[in-house]
């Protein structure tokens, strides 16, 4: 009997490269795609790692695949605009060893800046497409998706999206198949896009989308890569839906066993021969899909009339009661509540190192903060506030430096500082403070360094040691890197970010210089697993901090540090269970009536 | 309208609980049962001392891997608030199993909102509710982090009539947790499924 696995999409997509004999993988960790390599990392025979961005790790897969093995590239939707670069040229150089991108969008902004809809991207660069419906398809069109590679000498996007990366379904368990590597073969018209072979190669490539469309129209759906359900009808005459990945298990659950299905497996390219068969056999037709009228576009334009954005959103994720509700117009019956909740918004750890430094900066007036994509943007939040924008990963730096010289124009005055992660900065920091520097803007650069990739979960990078295979690895040493950069030595302030009076201190030098400043905030993660070299460090004791409620006199002033360990209410209190010491409210204490317990 | 053959379960707590761990588990029983099993969870910025939710539909072929209003059969709160928040997702007539267990969140930390007032008799009125202290449960068997196992174990005994009363529970929790805490957790179990 074959094993059952109760799987998520991610867990099922490393299975499925993994029996697809899948050699090499790189990865940079987003919400909702970051588990992909994490669990490929626990499978023999496959070499995974993470990249500093997501540019590189396509760079890399598309090096491993040309030296002839096949190879994985994983990331979250706003991923692939940083790695667009190689995406739209490796889409003309095809590949060796088989070849998949894997990129998971995130409709409803559970944990990102955007919903753009990846969809575009395999239209734009002519890239053949995969969006499986649940955790068994993420793992069989992962394993068809290497072979297509192959087969059409392409790179092949799989789309994701949050529900099918972060649900479990019930998934079968395979054997691996080995696949023997190619051996290099030097080929300069394939490989070098110089004008003269991208002109060829473009034509090529009209070729090979002839064949996939072929592909598309006919053999996937005999294969079952499509699926086709045809029903006798109800009443209300033949209804049949077209819809691709997880908006297909909604429009399932509205339309039950009354409609027809088209359910695409393939969506780039679009099937439309198969679609106006399929259309041609039901009285209303309607395109079910998630975020933008990707596939009704489309359809439409091949002169197939169907109802889809009229009725359904295209803004936000979709469920059954929100298709049901747009088609039927029917409400489901609740039990509505007579008391009305108060919001939990997420916020700093109690214990986070970043709040002391967001404390001593949210004191400051007249300043321009410059955030960036990390658990810090929640730094934002009140009561510390301490953030004025977040536009993209790096873009703290860079959009510092333009902040930074229009008040130098101006002659606006305010104080700009940039604050960015350690992840981040590698990410794609470093180009914008060779900028700062280069350029001359008088931002401070505040680089958060927590010692781990912390908001998607503790994973390791080039500044931590460790490699994800848990490897050791040279260490970055940031100091080092932001004078090679041009940073004045001078005008970098290596701080403990919970200590205030190093806080205002390290903003009071940077600020006095006038000239592009570096802070470095240098303190782990309250939810990392401490390496050696971190108890060395930072040491291992853990405390709570006791507030003595006769000194107490209730100003609340220990509240504006955001904290959730202390609690307002009559009295104010800290919770133990959550308390670790920091200190940070202690510091700010005019009454002395916080501390540290058993000190 | 055409879920019929789909049931469904909501658990809801605060990022930190054990949730997920509980869904997990619970999610391998359905399994062992039998049924087709989908469990869909977010990940992510909410983990940040945010709401959180995980959402299991279990039947003959499931399709939707997340629950619509008015569907779940039973809810499970790790938190109070989290319960009254959900509520709209319980079926009319559903059970759900609350823990007496307040986390403030941050507008109520700083003062700006009250934790609300009355919950439980709320619940109690709306709802088929069944009120238990986990914490004080699972703080007796040694360990206030038990909560989540108590809660579990409520959550099986509640769906029983859906088979899975004769599930080999103690296997699938052996899977899960770490051996040191295996006695613990099989006792909280228990202690839940008889509360």
């Amino acid at each position: 009997m074959t094993e059952k696995l109760l799987l998520t999409g991610n867990e099922a997509v490393a299975l499925g490269a993994w029996e697809a004999g899948l050699v090499f993988a790189s990865a940079y960790p987003g919400t909702p795609s970051t588990e992909i390599l994490e669990n490929l990392a626990g499978y023999g025979g496959v070499y995974s790692e993470w990249a500093p961005n997501e540019k590189v790790a396509v760079e890399a897969a598309a090096g491993a695949s040309m030296a002839g093995v096949r190879s994985l590239a994983t990331m979250k939707h706003v991923g692939l605009n940083v790695a667009a670069d190689p995406l739209f040229t490796f889409s003309y150089t095809g590949v060796t060893g088989g070849c998949v991108i894997v990129v998971a969008d995130d409709p409803g902004m559970h944990s990102s800046q955007n919903e753009q809809d990846n969809r575009h991207y395999a239209r734009a660069a002519k890239l053949l497409m995969l969006e499986p419906s649940d955790s068994q398809e993420a793992k069989e069109f992962t394993k068809l998706a290497f072979e297509l590679s192959e087969r059409f000498d392409t790179p092949v996007l799989l789309r994701l999206t949050t529900r099918i990366c972060h649900s479990k379904g019930i998934v079968t368990r395979g054997e691996r198949g080995e696949v023997a590597p190619l051996p290099y073969a030097k080929n300069i018209e394939k490989f070098v896009m110089t004008p003269a072979n991208a002109r060829v190669r473009r034509v090529d490539m009209a070729g090979r989308e002839k064949g996939e469309l072929h592909y598309a129209n006919r053999e996937a759906a005999a294969s079952g890569v499509h699926t086709v359900i045809r029903a006798a009808g109800g009443e209300s005459g033949k209804i049949g839906v077209v819809s691709a990945g997880v908006a297909y298990q909604y429009a399932r659950d509205v339309f039950g066993d009354t409609a027809s299905y088209l359910k695409l497996g393939v969506t780039y390219p679009m099937p439309l021969e198969l679609i106006r068969e399929f259309a041609a056999d039901v009285d209303t037709l309607y395109v079910i899909e998630e975020l933008d009228p990707y596939m009704e576009t489309q359809i439409r334009a091949a002169g197939i009339a169907c109802t889809g954005k009229s009725v359904i959103p295209e803004i936000g994720e979709l469920n059954s009661d929100i298709v049901r509700r747009a088609v039927f117009g029917t409400e489901p019956e609740t039990v509505k509540p007579s008391i009305a909740s108060v919001p939990r918004p997420p916020s700093l750890c109690a214990g986070c190192p970043h709040r002391g430094f967001f404390y001593g900066l949210s004191k400051r007036k007249d300043v321009i903060i410059t955030g960036d994509i990390g658990c810090y943007t929640l730094g934002s939040a009140p009561p510390l506030s301490a953030i004025d924008s977040c536009l993209c990963m790096g873009g703290s730096v860079s959009m510092g430096h333009g902040a930074a010289k229009a008040v130098a124009l101006t002659g606006s005055g305010e104080k700009v500082v940039a604050v960015i992660g350690d992840s981040t900065f590698f990410h794609s920091g470093v180009t914008s403070l060779m900028n700062v520097a280069y350029n001359g803007s008088n931002v401070v650069t505040v680089i958060m360094d927590n010692r781990i990739t912390a908001m998607t979960g503790q994973q390791q990078n080039p500044g931590t040691g460790s490699t994800l295979m848990g490897g050791e690895a040279p260490l970055v040493d940031i100091p080092a890197l932001v004078v090679s950069l041009g940073i004045k030595q001078e005008n970098i302030h290596i701080i403990n970010p919970l200590m205030l009076g190093e806080v205002n201190a390290a903003l009071d030098a940077a600020f006095a210089a006038n000239e592009p400043a570096v802070i470095i905030t240098r303190w782990p993660c309250v939810l990392k697993s401490y390496s050696a070299a971190d108890t060395a460090e930072f040491g291992a004791a853990r405390s709570v901090c006791v507030i003595d409620q006769e000194k107490c006199t209730r100003c609340r002033l220990c509240t504006k540090t955001g904290c959730p360990a202390i609690v307002s209410s009559d009295a104010v209190e800290i919770l133990g269970a959550s308390c670790t010491g920091c200190t940070v409210c202690m510091q700010v204490c005019a009454f002395g009536a916080i501390t540290l317990e058993g000190r | 309208m055409n879920e019929k053959n789909a049931k469904a379960i909501l658990l809801v707590g605060v990022g930190g609980q054990g949730t997920i761990l509980a869904s997990k588990i619970l999610s391998e029983g359905f399994v062992s049962a039998g049924y087709d099993v989908k469990m869909s969870e977010i990940h992510g910025m909410s983990q940040r001392g945010g709401s959180v939710s995980t959402q299991i539909r279990f039947g003959t072929d499931v399709h939707s891997p997340i629950i619509g209003e008015g569907e779940a059969g039973v809810i499970v709160a790790f938190e109070k608030m989290e319960a009254l928040r959900w509520l709209e997702y319980l079926r009319p007539g559903g059970r759900i199993i609350v823990n007496d267990y307040e986390i403030p969140s941050v507008p109520i930390l700083l003062g700006a909102a009250k934790y609300p007032a009355g919950i439980l008799a709320e619940l109690s009125a709306k709802a088929d509710a069944l009120v238990i202290d986990a914490a004080r449960i699972a703080e007796e068997l040694g360990n206030a982090r038990a909560m989540n196992i108590v809660l579990l174990g409520a959550a099986v005994r509640a769906m029983q009539s859906d088979g899975l009363a004769d599930i080999d529970w103690r296997a699938i929790i052996e899977k899960n947790v770490k051996p040191a805490f295996l006695e613990l957790n099989l006792r909280a179990f228990d202690a839940g499924f008889s509360a």
